[in-house]
């Protein structure tokens, strides 16, 4: 592992993020477009009885949501921006590997969603007077847990879009939304019907926000959430490292790797 | 094997897609310090073969082996050692030149990278535009800044894709003549492609030809023209595509 190769596609994106409005909006105006809109939301839903909880269940979904989609778009959109601006072939000529671009693209997400994320919860404590960190040191985990599956599911969608070209990269910003109403991620487990539950719950998401919900409800951690989740994430990485590698293999065998920016 | 003085062997390399032959079972050696000049008409496999000795490209079939290390298994070995440039393959648009030749100085692991970012830049003629966006210069710069890339990790082997063929014919001459100074002082290996005979011709002392993704010559560019009985190099490609044209070999 080459780390000076690894900062070199960090320190790109840098320099785009310099001068591009695009990429600056990509961290700011959404983010806080979700968060006035969840915030107003929520002062309205604060009105009624016992109801100021509910609001900082969402506030709280809220951040911990844009963790998990913005990394896994920033590992989308840091490998779209090498085949929008051609460089693909000219970064697989140099000594780079799989595993370190990989790796690269995933310190990118994790860095676009410390800047986000911190404004977000500064806003968020400001505005509407919610503090993410009463969650105190279960947010660790959380926020990790949730990285790790964004991670997973940002490397599928590059080693799809690597396979099928530029056609497939609508997947970027669709997918993760795919896990928004079955991750359990605004409202509980207990909501879904019976039969869906055990099936939803081969996703980490819905032990993560469960765990969430439980701690901001005051009650403690509940650890085999927890559990399941790391241990699902650890599945879902492994499983998308594989996925990466077979069709980075199938690529190169087709020729694809000349033809993915074209 | 002499691997001091073999840099590139290639054995029965073979490229099927889709049951189409790109590259036929095609066998060289290149000795350090050659220009080779590959080429062939649209389609013959050239491309096919430099992505396949660049490892972006798996061989259906056979062997290479570049400075002593398979490909492409060895690439993180072999292409510390190499470097590539193309006129059709543009370093990011939304970057400036220097930011560019950072970014794939970091990439290459190159020490001192700002000194040799201002030589590079000085003697390929592009310091003026180093804070410039590339997407905005003109084809000759975008061709003169993807040399500067190309030489940023002192390279042993320069796979050239037609290297002059944005440029004016002035420029053009003159990087011919800055190429063959380099490759004179650094013992470099030139490898490249070219639709100008009279480039050709000039750089290389040796040329292999490609024909439906097969050799049909290899050899230096007098001795083809000697053998086929044609009057220069030109009349040679041309004879070969309208073959091609008329389905001969």
């Amino acid at each position: 592992m080459n780390w000076r190769r690894i900062w070199a596609l960090n320190l790109r994106q840098l320099f785009v993020m310099r001068r591009s409005f695009a990429r600056v909006t990509d961290l700011f105006y959404w983010p806080l477009i979700d968060l006035f809109f969840f915030g107003f939301l929520s002062l309205y839903l604060g009105r009624g009885e016992g109801a100021p909880a509910l609001a900082g269940l969402l506030l709280g979904a809220l951040i911990l949501w844009d963790i998990f989609f913005r990394v896994q778009q920033g590992i989308s959109v840091s490998f779209l921006m090498e085949l929008w601006t051609r460089n693909f072939v000219n970064l697989f000529v140099t000594p780079i590997t799989v595993r370190e671009f990989l790796l690269a693209m995933m310190l990118w997400g994790v860095v676009k969603i410390l800047i986000t994320a911190t404004l977000m919860t500064a806003l968020a404590l400001l505005l509407y007077g919610f503090n993410l960190f009463t969650l105190g040191l279960t947010l660790v985990p959380l926020i990790i847990g949730l990285i790790v599956f964004a991670w997973a599911v940002g490397t599928i969608i590059t080693a799809i879009i690597l396979r099928y070209g530029q056609s497939a990269e609508t997947l970027a910003w669709s997918l993760a939304f795919l896990f928004q109403p079955f991750g359990a991620v605004f409202f509980p487990l207990s909501v879904y019907p019976e039969w869906l539950v055990r099936p939803l719950l081969l996703l980490p998401l819905p032990h993560l926000f469960e765990a969430m919900r439980a701690v901001l409800s005051g009650r403690p951690l509940p650890v085999d959430h927890l559990a399941w989740a790391f241990i699902l994430d650890a599945a879902y990485l492994a499983a998308a490292f594989a996925f990466f590698g077979y069709m980075f293999s199938l690529a190169r065998g087709q020729g694809l790797l000349l033809k993915v920016q074209e | 094997m002499v691997w001091d003085d073999t840099v590139i062997e290639v054995t029965n390399l073979t490229k099927v897609f889709n049951g189409t032959r790109a590259v036929d079972r095609v066998s060289f050696r290149v000795p350090r310090g050659e220009r080779l000049g590959f080429l062939g008409p649209n389609g013959a496999g050239k491309t096919t073969t430099i992505a396949m000795l660049l490892g972006l490209i798996a061989p259906t079939e056979g062997t290479i082996r570049i400075l002593g290390h398979p490909m492409p298994d060895g690439r993180e070995a072999v292409l510390a050692h190499v470097n590539f440039s193309s006129p059709y393959v543009a370093l990011p648009y939304d970057l400036t030149v220097r930011e560019n030749l950072i970014v794939f100085g970091h990439l290459y692991d190159v020490r001192g990278l700002q000194r040799k970012l201002q030589d590079l830049a000085g003697l390929f003629g592009v310091a003026p535009v180093l804070d410039r966006r590339t997407g905005r210069l003109s084809s000759g710069e975008i061709a003169r800044v993807n040399l500067v890339k190309a030489f940023l990790n002192d390279p042993q082997i320069l796979f050239l894709d037609e290297p002059t063929a944005a440029l004016d014919p002035e420029a053009a001459d003159t990087v011919r003549g800055l190429l063959l100074r380099l490759r004179e002082e650094r013992g470099l290996t030139l490898f490249y492609t070219s639709h100008n005979m009279r480039e050709v011709e000039r750089l290389s002392s040796r040329i292999i030809f490609l024909h439906h993704g097969r050799i049909i010559a290899d050899a230096p560019a007098e001795q083809i023209v000697r053998e086929y009985e044609k009057t220069d190099l030109e009349e040679f490609f041309v004879a070969l595509a309208r073959s091609r044209a008329e389905g001969g070999a």
